[in-house]
């Protein structure tokens, strides 16, 4: 059995500490160091140069959200692949047929979505 | 310090950020914002997973929901037409169904929270249960069943996220030939 302790978790939290500082350092620096010169042009959004029309807020296509739902479901498949390559050798041959055999149940549904065409981008 | 364990001074602070960032998402106008208040909600529950000694379980929290679900969220909200004039009008009687709801999920939270009166949790018999080494013998040995469960639930959701999402598709195709 492995031990744990908060004191651990020390190393994470420097980490944490660390990344939020850098962050908030650096956009306190562009504050302070870089120039301000708030024109109608410099404000308005960046359109690769064209004039911008129309309205950001338009409603997305229902394809992005399939794919995202798709990638979190094969995401959680693989958050359970962690604890069997931790304990690969002790598990052995047996743990072996039992992430197979929830791998293969996943890839009914992995063929069902390529026979459904679920990624391909038509519109 | 006033006589609390630095555990019990974790928990506090824990619970009081968890509160207040929950009590952001509601309260937050802009949706966008309530999304970004609902990832530092996470991050503290994530923070309690790890005093409850749950640390794979803490890590996956991060993972899957702070990451993979709030871009879910987003994607919903990206869905729905923000534009101001096209802001659904809440009614009273929508009000009343909201409050009725709310009011039924506090009687089964209430409900829930005395039942557990009675439980007396052993505390940490095993502290280290929660690592991902441990945990992955408990889960490939006595939680087997379940986990082979748990692929057939991934299944069912992915079908039905498909048969959801490409029905829109379908309609196009028919409307192309009309």
């Amino acid at each position: 059995m492995e031990k744990s302790s908060l004191l651990d978790y020390l190393p994470i939290l420097i980490m944490f500490g660390i990344a939020a500082g850098f962050a908030g350092l650096i956009l306190f620096l562009t504050h302070v160091v870089g120039p301000r010169r708030k024109t109608r042009v410099k404000l308005e959004a960046f359109e690769c140069g064209i004039e911008p029309q129309g309205n950001a807020r338009v409603p997305f296509s229902i394809k992005y959200f399939l794919v995202a739902i798709i990638f979190v479901l094969f995401d959680i498949e693989i958050i359970f692949m962690y604890p069997w390559a931790a304990n690969f050798k002790v598990l052995g041959i047996l743990g072996v047929i039992e992430v197979f055999t929830f791998i293969a149940l996943l890839l009914v549904g992995f063929y069902y979505m390529l026979s459904k065409k679920a990624l391909k981008w038509e519109d | 310090m006033l006589g609390y364990t630095i555990t019990q001074w974790l928990f506090g602070i824990l619970s009081f950020l968890a509160v207040m960032f929950a009590l952001l998402v509601v309260f937050s106008k802009n949706p966008v914002h309530s999304v970004l208040y609902l990832v530092l909600t996470f991050f503290c529950i994530a923070g309690h997973y790890l005093l409850m000694n749950a640390q794979f379980l803490a890590i996956v929290h991060i993972a899957v929901y702070a990451g993979a679900i709030m871009v879910l969220f987003l994607f919903v909200i990206m869905l729905l037409n923000l534009n101001e004039q096209h802001e659904p009008r809440r009614t009273s009687v929508s009000r009343i169904i909201g409050v009725i709801v709310a009011g039924l999920f506090l009687m089964v939270l209430v409900g829930v929270l005395k039942g557990t009166e009675q439980l007396q949790l052993t505390n940490t018999a095993n502290a280290e249960a929660g690592l991902i080494k441990n945990l992955g013998q408990v889960l490939f040995n006595e939680f087997l069943f379940p986990f082979e469960i748990v692929s057939i639930l991934l299944l069912a959701a992915l079908v039905g996220a498909i048969m959801l999402g490409k029905k829109e598709v379908k309609e196009n195709v028919n409307e192309n030939r009309i």
